[in-house]
């Protein structure tokens, strides 16, 4: 098998080297080296079970609070090793923030839910700073029109969409520079599902965005390039109109057209 | 006849009526293509004749027992050597009595002497009666096992009828519990109307001086014979929901969130139950470690810090053992709503930087607050009704103070306090301990729903 080219982006924002991931003695990544870059959004696509949630999980060391869990290779942020001794996770986690496959708003208001990272990292000591950066969220997040009459209202009181678009807003609170989306859709119906696409295009460029997905439609509506993960290894890494109009690997192509998967 | 012997015969009555119609409807030809397969399957069919023989058989021998004895009791009268019995129900009565003993073996002598003369026509219509019981009972079995067999064929549901049957004995098993509750009520309630008879229920509950001494003569001295209930409920109130409460609620939360937030399975699996340990121990023997060693030392400490009230029958004694007590409950209770906060949460907390004691404390808590305080709630009724470590290590001096080193007494100590010893069972002394008891009953019934009802809403929070 043709080891497949990590494909160079100008100045990356995230890289990753011969990276391997372990629960246990099963080995649950092999040997993935992929770059992340700012301006654009990347699509992880796979079959079930292919590692493409694990892979993304070490983007932002969320693999370490599962017990069994072992990371080898480099990653990189700004060319700093995440996995250094001296990283300081929370610091990490608060640039590359995280949207879960599930909506996850906290048993609390809607402004709490927004507020609750810029208040763990001290982002706002006045009342009037902090209410900013809740409005900002929102706007960015699209959901401030929505939600601005409630805002002491549950979170959880909220549709699945709106609910995922809080959880977006509250990654986007943290000013993070990185934002990782683990099937962000999946539990969405149709036409929330397109509300937080028009998102991902919104929030592009102001963020590096990586969007684990299982909807192929998908990887090609919201990303342009995308990253093809099979059992573990990374088949096939590449602009996204040319990996699903051309794909050079057959697996890729296979898994394209409906094959398996 | 002996229960136990009839009870044997009809369980294998109906093991063999079960065998019997199941190998009947297992026997039933297997349904052609396209038919319908049989409703129920041969095991239910057996159960449904089994149940058929045992029932009826049961009914009957129960019966039975309860007509045999007069029955048994006319025959002797009716043997010629009954006729000299006197005619006095009472002497008669007794008579037969020492005959039955004599009969069955249980007396070697009796004291009348026309008992060993009736003794073995006595024996000999109870074998009969018993006999005829049995043979009754078999009958009553057979009849319905054949009743049942004749309508075991493939288009017959016996499925339902025995299921409708397991649904009856369930409901009545549940029913059990709630009659049994509300005969407890009934008795406490009734004993109570006597007690809010001889003393106002104004005075019992917002009385500030209790004395129950009343005067067994009419000259006695020190009979003072007031209830004012007060100092019991502060008691109470300050032993099991304060002090107890200053104790278990820190260090059980504290125990719960280092169980499941920190602890390696290793250390989860000998630590939580170590703890559980705690709650088997019979609370006896928290109340001689309380009345032992934690009193005498306080009261030391008390002293040495210049209390000179400082009581060996202190209510900080019996609260802080009660505590230690009551934490398994809090700390299992807290450990349940935490485990049930879903790990999305945590990750979502996780996932913007929030390090694991900021995810715990705003909003792991937070979200298991309502099962934390249900948890709270319900060890709070359960060190109110708590009894042998506050009789062991509390006083019995009805105090109302909020000095931790003074002694106080509680409404479960006063209840065995009034009911032990000579009294008679309608004095205004023996009633207030029903009165108390409903008080306390009322109360932790309160304490329960209200808990029950918080942990019910909070887990449907997160259907």
């Amino acid at each position: 098998m043709l080891e497949p080219r990590p494909l160079k982006v100008d100045a990356p924002k995230m890289t990753a080297r011969s990276v391997n991931v372990y629960y246990g003695a099963k080995q649950a990544i092999r040997n993935v080296s992929i770059d992340v870059s700012m301006e654009d959004v990347t699509a992880f696509i796979g079959p079930s079970g292919c590692g493409k949630s694990t892979f993304l999980r070490t983007l932002n060391r969320m693999n370490d609070t599962v017990a069994s869990a072992r990371v080898e290779g480099d990653i990189t942020l700004d060319g700093e090793d995440i996995y250094a001794p001296d990283m300081d996770v929370v610091q990490l986690r608060a640039r590359v923030g995280m949207v879960f496959q599930k909506p996850n708003p906290f048993p609390k208001s809607i402004y709490e839910n927004v507020a609750y990272g810029a208040r763990i990292h001290g982002l706002a000591s006045a009342r009037a700073d902090m209410d900013q950066i809740v409005e900002r969220s929102l706007r960015r997040a699209g959901l401030w029109d929505e939600v601005k009459d409630r805002l002491h209202d549950s979170g959880t009181a909220l549709s699945g969409g709106q609910q995922q678009r809080l959880c977006i807003a509250r990654a986007i609170a943290v000013d993070p520079e990185v934002i990782l989306m683990d099937e962000p859709c999946s539990a969405l119906d149709p036409i929330a599902t397109a509300r937080i696409e028009e998102l991902i295009h919104e929030l592009r460029g102001r963020y590096a965005i990586v969007i684990v997905t299982h909807n192929m439609q998908q990887a090609a509506r919201v990303s342009q390039r995308t990253a093809f993960f099979h059992l573990g290894t990374l088949v096939e890494y590449g602009s996204t109109s040319e990996m699903f109009t051309n794909p050079r690997e057959t697996r890729t192509k296979d898994y394209i057209t409906g094959r398996y998967g | 006849m002996s229960a136990p012997f009839l009870l044997i015969v009809i369980i294998g009555l109906a093991i063999a009526a079960w065998f019997t119609a199941r190998a009947r409807a297992a026997a039933f030809a297997p349904p052609t293509d396209g038919a319908q397969r049989p409703h129920s399957r041969p095991g239910q069919h057996g159960w449904y004749t089994a149940l058929w023989v045992a029932i009826p058989a049961l009914i009957v021998a129960a019966a039975w027992n309860v007509a045999s004895p007069a029955l048994v009791t006319r025959a002797v009268l009716a043997e010629p050597a009954a006729a000299s019995i006197p005619a006095d129900p009472l002497e008669r009565g007794a008579i037969l009595a020492e005959t039955r003993a004599l009969a069955t073996g249980r007396v070697a002598a009796a004291f009348h002497h026309q008992a060993p003369v009736l003794a073995p026509a006595y024996a000999a219509a109870r074998l009969r009666y018993g006999l005829m019981g049995l043979a009754l009972a078999i009958v009553a079995g057979l009849a319905g096992g054949a009743y049942a067999y004749s309508r075991v064929r493939p288009d017959f549901r016996a499925r339902t009828p025995v299921e409708r049957l397991v649904m009856a004995l369930l409901l009545i098993a549940s029913l059990i519990a709630i009659l049994t509750t509300i005969g407890i009520v009934a008795s406490l309630l009734f004993e109570s109307l006597r007690f809010f008879a001889k003393v106002s229920i104004v005075e019992f509950l917002f009385g500030l001086h209790w004395s129950p001494q009343t005067a067994m003569r009419a000259d006695q001295v020190g009979a003072s014979g007031t209830f004012g209930a007060v100092p019991l409920f502060w008691g109470t109130i300050f032993i099991g929901a304060i002090i107890a409460m200053i104790v278990a609620i820190p260090l059980g939360l504290m125990s719960a969130i280092f169980l499941t937030q920190y602890a390696t399975p290793t250390v989860r699996r000998w630590v939580k139950p170590l703890l559980e340990v705690l709650a088997g121990v019979p609370s006896v023997v928290y109340g001689y470690f309380a009345a032992l060693t934690i009193a005498p030392a306080i009261r030391t400490a008390g002293l040495a810090m210049g209390i000179s009230s400082a009581s060996s029958e202190s209510a900080l004694a019996a609260g802080l053992v009660m505590g230690v007590m009551i934490i398994p409950f809090v700390s299992s209770m807290a450990d349940d709503s935490l485990a049930a906060v879903p790990q999305s949460m945590r990750d979502g907390s996780l996932a913007m930087g929030a390090t694991q004691s900021e995810t715990i404390r705003k909003v792991l808590v937070p979200a298991a607050l309502p099962g934390i305080v249900g948890g709270v709630l319900l060890a709070v009724s359960r060190a109110i009704g708590e009894t042998m470590i506050v009789v062991m290590a509390a006083g019995l001096a009805a105090n109302l103070t909020a000095n931790p080193f003074a002694s106080v007494t509680t409404v479960t100590t006063q209840i065995v306090q009034l009911l032990t010893g000579d009294q008679e069972f309608d004095s205004a002394k023996t009633l207030a301990a029903f009165a108390l008891g409903l008080v306390l009953f009322v109360v932790t019934l309160l304490l329960n729903i209200v808990a029950l009802r918080v942990v019910k809403k909070y887990r449907e929070a997160y259907e």
